[in-house]
């Protein structure tokens, strides 16, 4: 097909546009990076660059020279986010099943028990009240996890996937003498695979960049998440060391601490976004069903 | 004779057998969404007794039920109180202004991607824009602190070259508005247009073309068609938000604004007022009832959008 010139100037001109606009999006992750290149003395006198006057890898250096930290803070945010992700995902399975099936004569009871709370909370004090006083899930690992297992907006989505699955299958399969169980776990989970898929990752990447659970609940600085331990690097460096013991006190002052911050954020954010455009695909589709209900 | 006795006495059993079966098959279903039904229970439903805890002075020592009730003391103070004005406004205005800018960039940004013939270029450019959604507050706070920082700051460098003195953005509570609904267009744009670019694939080409054939230009087909085909979408998802305006995004109040007190005056939103009137003055029953007034008012107002938006178009509304 062939274009006229004025379509080809048009086409351009978005094109153009959209390349300012995408450079004005990732510029904030550009200067991260660039800051944390640069050395600690160009920073003083000529203040954050993109492209660093003076290069350094100093930064990185001593992030990976006291590692101990932040790879514990790596290690809790890995174990949680994958441990969260496999149990909500088949709970989540295990509670959207039943509302689809016409047997469960209590379906549309348990949907409205679940979508109510999408609509009413108890609010921040009695959850907070609850954890601490009463289950003392605080300073542990399963105050990550448990509390924030069944999501009713998820549970929906895949009650919808369910949904569609052909019926007849279900009905061999009582045939042949199979129950419920076998129906579900042989058969329904293998075949929502997509949205199974869809929602782990969604799971995953909420837990990964969780700060907030930390924020709340969490004292003990060896049960920091990622997310948490790199806000609270941002007041206060010296937690990079703490973890180390006071045998390698290190005065702050020698810390290029402006890069080393940023550095830590590098660090952080990296992976993440790194792996990102290989699973976008699933991200949108499961944000696109979320926001606009089908 | 004796044939069809057998199989009379067969088929009662079958039947038999079948209704204990059903009853098997529905304890099985039901035993399914068991544990996921009492983790809601108990993390959803039990707080909500707990908002009893507004209606007392609560002791962390004397617990939930040996803590001293004060009627509506706590409501009392939180709506004579200064705090109670500030709060509302900062989170009915900011939450404005995240809508109706956030709008107008996610449907501008969805059209120009509609226009676009390469479709490499448009997942390219999604991809890009998308980005940011995946970013967390926190790290998001450290790019913030890169651009804003008084000292060593992006932005006061360009201000310099300009001949403008450099400003301490963090202590400039009147810059915050701007700032935050840039951010939050920054993290949102992307996913939003998405919405909107996946609502104008679904129109009917044959639109397109037959206002080509009347030499209508891409412009006036922008204006002719893509919008008016996009209006219910645009005024679905715009109800749907104001159903939520009384809840604020903690992570972008907390972590942007680094949580400094001098911005206050325009950042602190009822999210974070909750918060720290519970972690830092620790009272407990004050933090409660604000949280309670915003449930109410938030629940109340969600059920007024979703029956405006089932009168409108029922099947895009929540229940």
């Amino acid at each position: 097909m062939l274009y006229s010139k004025r379509q080809k100037l048009s086409q351009a001109l978005l094109i153009l546009f959209f390349v300012i606009l995408c450079t004005l999006i990732i510029y904030p992750f550009l200067l991260l990076v660039g800051v944390s290149l640069s050395s600690e003395k160009a920073i003083g006198q000529y203040g954050y660059q993109l492209i660093p006057k003076e290069w350094s890898l100093a930064s990185y250096k001593y992030v990976f020279e006291n590692p101990s930290a932040i790879l514990n803070a790596y290690k809790v945010t890995a174990i949680f986010s994958v441990t969260a992700m496999v149990l909500s995902v088949l709970l989540m399975a295990m509670m959207a099943f039943p509302l689809t099936r016409k047997e469960v004569r209590a379906r549309r009871a348990l949907s409205f028990f679940l979508y109510f709370t999408m609509l009413f909370s108890g609010g921040l004090v009695p959850t907070y009240i609850l954890i601490t006083k009463y289950l003392h899930l605080n300073d542990t690992i399963w105050v990550y996890i448990l509390p924030s297992l069944i999501s009713p907006w998820y549970v929906f989505m895949i009650r919808t996937f369910f949904q569609d699955l052909p019926e007849e299958i279900f009905e061999s399969v009582r045939l042949d003498g199979g129950t419920s169980y076998t129906i579900f776990f042989r058969f329904v989970i293998p075949l929502s695979k997509p949205v199974l898929a869809t929602v782990a990752l969604l799971i995953f990447l909420g837990k990964w960049n969780d700060w907030y659970t930390a924020l709340l609940y969490i004292e003990d600085e060896s049960l920091m998440s990622l997310q948490y331990l790199l806000q609270r690097i941002m007041q206060n460096l010296k937690l990079l060391q703490s973890l180390e013991g006071s045998a390698s006190m290190v005065s702050t002052e020698k810390i290029p601490s402006e890069t080393v911050r940023m550095a830590m954020a590098v660090v952080v954010a990296g992976p993440a976004l790194v792996v990102f455009p290989f699973f976008q695909k699933y991200f949108v589709k499961g944000l696109t069903v979320g926001s606009v209900k089908g | 004779m004796a044939e069809s006795k057998s199989t009379a006495v067969k088929s009662v059993k079958n039947k038999k057998h079948m209704i204990n079966g059903k009853t098997a098959e529905k304890l099985r279903l039901y035993s399914l969404c068991a544990i996921p039904v009492f983790l809601v229970f108990l993390f959803a439903y039990v707080p909500m007794g707990g908002i009893i805890i507004a209606f007392k002075d609560y002791r962390f020592n004397l617990g939930i039920f040996g803590s001293e009730w004060t009627g509506l003391k706590n409501f009392e103070f939180f709506l004579k109180s200064p705090s109670f004005l500030l709060i509302t406004r900062n989170t009915l205005f900011l939450n404005f202004l995240f809508i109706f800018f956030g709008t107008v960039a996610s449907v501008s940004v969805g059209v120009l991607l509609f226009e676009m013939r390469s479709t490499k270029a448009t997942k390219l450019f999604q991809t890009v824009m998308i980005m940011p959604n995946f970013i967390s507050w926190v790290i998001a706070a450290y790019m913030a602190y890169a651009i804003l920082n008084p000292q060593y700051g992006m932005l006061n460098a360009v201000l310099n070259s300009f001949g403008i003195e450099s400003i301490d953005w963090y202590s400039k509570p009147e810059a915050w508005p701007a700032i935050l609904t840039i951010s939050s267009i920054w993290k949102t744009v992307g996913i939003n247009s998405v919405i909107y670019y996946a609502g104008l694939m679904g129109i009917d080409t044959g639109l397109f073309e037959a206002a080509r054939i009347d030499g209508a230009n891409k412009w006036q087909q922008i204006i002719h068609i893509s919008l008016p085909n996009l209006l219910s979408l645009i005024i679905m998802l715009t109800i749907l938000s104001i159903g939520n305006i009384f809840r604020a995004d903690f992570g972008l109040f907390y972590q942007l604004t680094r949580d400094v007190a001098a911005l206050y005056p325009t950042t602190d939103v009822i999210d974070t007022y909750i918060f720290r009137t519970m972690r830092v003055v620790g009272d407990m029953g004050m933090s409660a009832a604000v949280g309670f007034l915003q449930s109410i008012v938030g629940f109340v107002l969600v059920v007024i959008t979703n029956l405006t938006v089932k009168k409108i178009k029922p099947e895009s509304a929540l229940f």
